[in-house]
Order: C-alpha cells, then structure tokens, then sequence
C-alpha cells in the first residue's frame, strides 16, 4: 500500500456509455477528514464518477488512488475500506432494521456484530425502529438506516449520492450533524447534493456540467473566482421589472427572492450602467456577493456555449 | 361533451396507445409473445407422436433359421421395431433393458424352428421395458399380429398343413418394472422432476432479478461480497426447497398411489442434488439476463415448455422425431426422468444411471459459467 496523505487522489478519470462521455478527464483530491461536496446538474456525471471511485464501474481511461489503493486494480480493497449509500434505497425493505444492519456487518464480517448494531441503533437513535421492516420507514428514517450501514465497518471514506434528496429539512440537519462529528473523527465524506445550504456546508466542493469539471473550492473560493458582480434590487413589484432587466446588456441573469431581484453578470461596469436607471428612485439597490446558485448557473450557461 | 361522460373514448384510446408503447419497449417479453406460440406448434406440430415407432430392439437368438430371420424382418418392415444388434447372452440384453437403451428384447428359444416343423408351438418370447405404458402397448399389438404373418409366407407348400389348427407358435409377452400397466407408476415419479423445474427455475430467476429491480444489487455490489459467494449463497436455501419437494413426492407416491420404490432411495436423493443445483443454474442465468421480474417469468417458462413436452414426461421420448430427441437429450429434464424411473422402478444402481448422470452435469457446469460470466460485477 503506496501511502499518501489524500484520501482521493485521481487523474483525468473518463468513462462514456455508447460513445457518449459522461465524465471527462475528472481530476480530484480530497484531504482526510474533509466534507467534499460534488454539485451539477442532473446527468452532470456525479453519479458515475462516484461509482468508478467505489469500484462498481471501471474507468476507461485515468488513473489515482482511493485510500491509498489503486482505483484500476484494487477495487477489493476500496470496497472493504469505503462506506457508499447509493442514490435510491437499496436496503431490503423486507427485512427489518437491525436485520439489514445484521446482514451488511455480515459481509463486512464485522466481530461482535450484535453489540455493534445495538450501538449503531443507539448512536443513530434508531432503537425504536429496530424489529420495523425497512420498507415501512418514513424517508428521513429509511436514510439514516442507509447510513448506518454503511457505517457499520467504520470505514474511513464516505461516498454519498445525493443522500438528502427528498429528506425533510430537520432530518437533513441530524444529518448533516453526523457527517461533522465523523468529519471531526476523521472520516472523509464525499457528498453529491442539488442544496446549495448543503454545498456551503462543505469544506470544499467542485461543481461538475457535462462530465467536465468547471471549478472547485472553498464556497468563497468558487464565488470569487467567478467574476461575477450582483446587484440586489428590492421594492414592491419589483419582480415586474424582470423582463426589461433581461434584456439589458450585460445582464446574465435576474432572479427573483421574494421582493428582491438579484441581477448579476460578468462585466461589472456594463452591468452598472445598464442598470444605473433603476438604482434610484422607488426600489432599494445593493451591490452584494453573489450565491453558489448564481455561479452556478452561470457556469453552466458558458458551458453551454462553449 | 363526450369527453366527461361514463367511458370516454379518448382516455380510453390514450391507455391502448400507452400500452402498446410500453409492449414494444420490452423487448424480452414482446419476443416471448411470439417466441411461445411457435415453440408450442413446432413442439405440438411436429414433435409429439404418441404412435411411436423405430423402437430399439435387442434380440437374444439361441438359434438362426429362415424362419427366425422372417420374423426379425417382418418386426423392422412394420415400423414399430428397430433392432439394433444380435446378442447370444441373456444377462447382456437384460442389462441393456435395464439401462434403457433398449425397449425390447426378443428371445428365440433353441430349437425353435424344428419345434415349429413338428407343429409344437414352439414360444417367443418378448420381453418389454414397460415403464411407460404408452410407449410399447401399440408396438406390442402389432407384434402378435405380424409374427403369424410373417410364418404364413414361409409355411407354404408341404408345411401349409401347420398353418391350421392351433396358431403355429405362442407368443409370450413379459413387460417388465410395470407389468400391469398402471399409467401414474411413470407419471409421479416424473412428476418429481417437472414439480423441481417448474418451481426452481421460477423462484431462482426472479430471486436475483429482484435484486436488481429493487435496487439492493447497487448496494451488494459496493460491498467485499464476491459473485460466487452472492450465487450459491442464494442457491442453497432453495436446494434445501428442492429436497422439501422431492420428499412430499416421494411420501405422496408411496402412501397415496402406491408406486413401488424398489431402488435405493438414498441414491436417488444424492443424484437429485446434480439435478437441483442445474435448474438453479439456468434460473441464475435467466435472472442476469432479464431486466425485470416479469421477463425472468417469461424465460422460466419458456425453458419449461420444452422441458415438459420433449423430456418423455408427457409423450413416449421415442416417438419424437431425430431432432427433437436431440432438443431433449440437452434437457436436464429428460436425464433425470430416466434416472428417476430407473431408480423407483428398475432398481438401478450407480451403474446404470451414469450414462444419464453426466450429462445433467455437464448442463449444471455450462449453466453456471455463463451465469457467472454474466452475473456483472461492475454495473457497466
């Protein structure tokens, strides 16, 4: 075992289905103990490129290391040493809690696994739900038995595909709670989402469109290094001038938030004289940092593009 | 309007149109629709004959005369017999009946044509493996009747005076393993095999199908398990369903017909493991290749069609046609129904079934590489 101090580090990682490339010479390192965020729309790749990590696809070009081992060729040893929730449940939901949770410290050969799962149960809170077959758990409850079980062999890296989607926003906080008190111990997360409260969550992410990767760091990092300038327009009605703000040079985008409308765009001065007329008068106007939403989309609008 | 009322036309051509949308979609299942009603005619059409005819013969000859020779070309030019070769001992042709290699052994006694000359009636003797009524009871009618012709030709001029009187000869039949014909001595014992197929093949084909459709593969295949481990894991509690099944059976022939189980029960339990664990073979493959549990159905069934009707269950195996004797040879089916019968009714041992042992074998052995090699250890 080749030891490095990232718990991923891969190069230009590319798989394509039919011809189609669906991730793109993908390069990412992720630091132990650090809470990856991965973001981009729907068919952007996450899911693939999470998949060629945990070794269920093989990549067809690339290369790097996962915990230290080989992503072509000791796809076994990641798997022991991963814990990955997929996108859809994939429990049995005609077993029980503690008997999935049974079942999958089974494969693990996890020793003193009834004591095992009785803390897990406790630690997750899930003891009520214990001899409840999973099928019949509510959303939020049937994800944080997913997550047990995959926590069950204390794995050191966490691969999770969109594990909030569809959750309810305080099942989403114990959540997010777990994934920092296991950032804290030194598990890795590696988390896909479409939230952007989730994506500032993150230590780090990387915004994917399209299989290629179009930028990565710090929340602040990615806001910054954007260039995107935004005005913050606010005032009764406001939303009824969005049509004609459109259609001003230098405007990318106008979104509305309730009685304010956020106007960005990538030429500061352009965009300020365009809207120089709308400054004053009847709405309240402010120059603000735009959101991961408004760089986001607008990475992808150039995407497109290009 | 029209639209609002009981039965509107319009939803209701939308549902047909959807229907047949989501029909061409599947593929696997739109193929089985087709592929079923062929099968069945070629099978119904073509396949089943339950006058059958060519049957192999044995003849045991302690002597060769004109008249021994008339009587084995009259059996070969009536159709029902092919006589396969000569032999000289009792116990070789006993053995060969025993096997099922041979449906009859006809037996010229010494001294058969001179006692036919001196108007003794002398006796022939033909011995019938007569597990399955249906397959010798037309063969052995004509048999009685063609011997007498056969003779009329050769007792002509200064022999015409045998041809009155008593009949020239006396024909003795001696239907072994089930002399008195009784149809549910073959068919439950080969209920035992059908019963196996029909219900392992299905269970096994959906059982990993499900993992599929439901979604818990994804999360199997992100664990250490390996695909050996994953495929017998899921095989042996369903051999231990396949024993259940087998006993309820062999209980049921016992005690409710009455089937004489003169073989050695022990035997047959340890050959029915092969047989078992190749079903669960194909039901394992089927369910990597079909891509929802309705298809894995499909596929069960259409393995079962030809299992039923080509395997000698319903239909005498040696009234089908070359090629689709051929078709049942491959069956696993087809071995184990002679295993089976040969076990409860012919008391075979070890010996005898091995001719019939391999082949399951080797079905099991080629079922199983191509469910592994199928079986995708990577979703891709």
């Amino acid at each position: 075992m080749t030891e490095t101090p990232l718990v991923i580090d891969v190069q230009n990682l590319t798989k394509s289905f039919a011809g189609k490339t669906v991730v793109n010479k993908l390069s990412l390192q992720v630091a132990p103990g650090e809470i990856y965020g991965f973001l981009g729309p729907n068919g952007s790749g996450k899911t693939t490129f999470i998949r060629m990590l945990c070794g269920l696809l093989r990549p067809d070009a690339g290369s790097g290391f996962c915990l230290g081992f080989d992503v072509l060729t000791e796809s076994e040893k990641i798997k022991a040493n991963i814990g990955y929730m997929a996108q859809r449940f994939s429990l049995y939901e005609d077993l029980s809690v503690r008997e999935n949770l049974i079942f999958m410290g089974q494969i693990y050969g996890i020793r003193n696994l009834g004591a095992e799962v009785n803390t897990m149960l406790e630690r997750m809170k899930l003891t009520p739900f214990a001899g409840q077959l999973a099928g019949t758990l509510s959303g939020g409850w049937k994800q944080r038995l997913a997550l047990s079980a995959c926590l069950l062999h204390r794995p050191r890296l966490l691969l999770l595909d969109e594990p909030t989607a569809g959750v309810d926003p305080k099942a989403r906080r114990d959540f997010w709670d777990d994934i920092y008190t296991l950032a804290a111990s030194g598990v890795t997360s590696l988390i896909s989402t479409h939230y952007m409260d989730e994506a500032e969550r993150c230590h780090r992410l990387a915004y994917l469109a399209y299989g290629n990767l179009l930028t990565s760091g710090t929340a602040e990092e990615v806001v910054s290094s954007s260039g995107l300038t935004t005005w913050a327009l606010s005032g009764r009605n406001v939303h009824e001038l969005a049509p004609r703000l459109r259609s001003l040079a230098g405007v990318e985008q106008v979104v509305p938030f309730g009685n304010t409308l956020h106007i960005s765009g990538h030429d500061a001065e352009q965009l300020e004289r365009s809207l120089r007329p709308f400054l004053h008068g009847e709405f309240t106007s402010q120059r603000t940092a735009a959101n991961l939403e408004e760089v986001f989309i607008s990475l992808m609008q150039q995407q497109k593009v290009a | 309007m029209a639209g609002n009322g009981f039965f509107s036309l319009r939803r209701f051509r939308a549902m047909v149109g959807k229907e047949f949308v989501q029909m061409r979609r599947d593929r696997i299942t739109f193929a089985m629709m087709i592929g079923i009603p062929i099968l069945q005619m070629i099978i119904f059409g073509f396949a089943i004959n339950s006058d059958p005819k060519q049957l192999p013969t044995v003849v045991l000859a302690a002597e060769h005369s004109v008249f021994s020779r008339s009587i084995i070309a009259a059996m070969q030019n009536s159709g029902y017999f092919r006589v396969i070769k000569t032999v000289t001992g009792e116990a070789e042709a006993g053995m060969l009946v025993e096997r099922g290699e041979v449906q009859f052994v006809l037996s010229i006694p010494e001294q058969f044509s001179r006692r036919l000359l001196r108007g003794e009636s002398p006796a022939l003797l033909l011995t019938a493996d007569a597990t399955d009524p249906a397959a010798t009871s037309n063969a052995v009618s004509a048999f009685r009747l063609l011997t007498e012709s056969a003779l009329a030709r050769d007792l002509e001029g200064p022999l015409h005076h045998l041809r009155r009187g008593k009949a020239p000869l006396e024909v003795i039949m001696h239907p072994r393993f089930n002399p008195e014909a009784i149809t549910q001595y073959n068919i439950v014992p080969g209920l035992m095999g059908v019963v196996l197929t029909m219900t392992l093949v299905i269970i096994t084909a959906l059982a990993m199908t499900r993992e599929r459709e439901r979604g818990t593969m994804e999360n199997l295949l992100s664990t250490p398990v390996k695909p050996m481990e994953v495929m017998i894991g899921k095989i042996i509690p369903y051999i231990i369903v396949g024993y259940v099944q087998v006993s309820v059976i062999l209980l049921a022939g016992r005690f409710l017909f009455k089937v004489p189980m003169i073989g050695n029960i022990f035997l047959l339990l340890a050959v029915s493991l092969v047989f078992i664990a190749a079903n669960l073979g194909v039901g394992l493959t089927f369910s990597t290749i079909a891509r929802n549990q309705l298809q894995a159905v499909q596929m069960a069934f259409f393995f079962f069609l030809p299992s039923i009707l080509l395997s000698g269950f319903m239909f005498p195996f040696r009234g089908m046609p070359v090629w689709a004797q051929c078709v049942g040879e491959i069956l696993p089916l087809t071995h184990y129904l002679r295993i089976v019968r040969g076990i409860l009714l012919k008391g075979n041992g070890f010996v005898h079934i091995l001719p019939n042992l391999w082949p399951i074998a080797l079905f099991l052995l080629v079922a199983l590489t191509i469910g592994l090699k199928r079986y995708r250890r990577t979703l891709d």
